[in-house]
């Protein structure tokens, strides 16, 4: 065990190394493992937080779904309710039409019934001039009696 | 084995010498030759291998984790910034573990401890002969590969250290306060030359055994490499038992280096943490 010089050379290249550690290995090295750590946490954090807008999400799904679901059987109940309407009115209106037209043909028979009413009365009177006439041809004169049968032909 | 290496002793103490470089006694520069011309040598000499393979192991280490944090990415991190990233979290939690200040220079003081002495302690699974041999062949008297088997480096390192502990002993309670943490305590203040002495041995063993414990686990884990050694010379069957001797040594050699420069990363981390640290 004799000691020289290599102790003070020793030293000098420890003192050296030490220094080139602190100033060129180390600093390095950890930025990269806590921006890694920082990295990881970060990751961890953002899957947490898409897990958490995922369920989210969901639910604001399975509400739109519901809603959906809803208005649906509104409008289906809406369209069933016109649906009805619309035939309920036709029929109505089918309805209103038929009577309508019926007055109209009545009215029609009417009129053609009173028409025919009148010729037949007119028919009637001038037939009964006629028998009269040809009954009392030799005794009464048409121009005569005219009055009365005018009188005659009013009252029918 | 060299050449000259000849009896069981000059085998172990061929190994046991550093390739030392300094002035001979006639006044020429060289390298020595034999332990007596290397104790000549003094003060003013140095361990070529020590420094050598120290350094070289050094810059291995900082090249390749240099490398991993140039390239160190937030992404998925590819083979070699795992294990540098590995390494670097498992020192990040020892010194959080550890020490309780707020100080930059801690955690890459311990990595490099810990890596320095981790391979430094690693040269010593090679097999001994290996690279002393391919040594002599090129003319190299001796080299001692495990630079931690050299109380130099290790004496280099605990200083280092000791020297931070002071620094920060200082800065941290100023002058009168350190100084009260070693006189006024454990027995009341007018005992204090006695809390002195105490203080004072407590904390001289702190570097004293910081560097003894590493360099005596490895000096006897290469010694007992060497005395394996030893048996391949001395016929077949030695030799095979030889073989699994060694390769049971390293596996449990494995152990000691990690756990040599885990503990010496922890003292470190401990001295400083109480350093920063008010007692009492």
């Amino acid at each position: 065990m004799n000691f020289n010089a290599t102790l003070i050379g020793q030293t000098i290249t420890f003192i050296f190394f030490v220094w080139f550690c602190m100033k060129f290995v180390w600093p390095p090295i950890m930025n990269a493992l806590e921006a890694r750590k920082k990295q990881i946490a970060d990751g961890l954090a953002a899957a947490d937080r898409g897990k958490h807008e995922l369920e989210l999400a969901a639910k604001a799904a399975a509400d739109n779904m519901r809603d959906a679901k809803a208005q649906a059987a509104e409008v289906l109940a809406q369209a069933e309710k016109r649906a009805a309407q619309i035939v309920e009115d036709a029929k109505n209106a089918a309805k209103a039409e038929g009577e309508r037209q019926l007055a109209a043909a009545q009215a029609n028979i009417e009129q053609e019934a009173n028409r025919a009413r009148e010729n037949l009365r007119e028919q009637v009177a001038q037939l009964a001039v006629a028998g009269a006439e040809r009954i009392l041809r030799r005794e009464v004169s048409a121009q005569a009696h005219a009055e009365l049968l005018n009188q005659l032909k009013a009252e029918l | 084995m060299s050449g000259e290496a000849h009896t069981s002793g000059d085998y172990i103490k061929h190994h046991l010498q550093n390739l030392t470089f300094g002035q001979h006694p006639d006044g020429t520069w060289g390298v020595a030759h034999s332990a007596a011309e290397a104790k000549e040598m003094g003060f003013w000499a140095i361990n070529l291998d020590s420094m050598g393979v120290g350094i070289i192991l050094g810059l291995i280490f900082l090249l390749l984790f240099r490398a991993a944090a140039k390239k160190a990415t937030v992404g998925v991190p590819s083979g070699l910034q795992n294990f540098v990233e590995w390494v670097v979290e498992f020192i990040d939690g020892s010194v959080r573990g550890s020490f309780s200040h707020k100080n930059a220079l801690v955690a890459p003081l311990a990595l490099t401890v810990f890596m320095w002495v981790f391979l430094m302690n690693f040269m010593d699974l090679l097999p001994i002969d290996w690279l002393p041999w391919i040594a002599t062949l090129l003319g190299v008297p001796y080299l001692k590969i495990v630079p931690s088997t050299d109380p130099n480096v290790t004496f280099a390192l605990a200083l280092s250290v000791f020297v931070l502990v002071l620094y920060y002993s200082v800065k941290m309670k100023g002058p009168g306060g350190f100084f009260a943490e070693l006189a006024f305590q454990p027995i009341p203040k007018f005992q204090f030359p006695v809390n002195l002495l105490l203080e004072g041995v407590g904390l001289i063993a702190k570097p004293v055994s910081l560097s003894l414990r590493l360099f005596g686990n490895m000096y006897a884990g290469e010694m007992i490499f060497i005395l394996i050694a030893l048996m391949f010379s001395g016929g077949v069957l030695l030799g095979v038992f030889g073989g699994v001797l060694q390769w049971a040594w390293a596996v449990f050699h494995i152990l000691i280096i990690t756990l040599q420069a885990f503990i010496f990363m922890t003292l470190t981390i401990v001295y400083l943490d109480m350093a920063h640290s008010e007692h009492h």
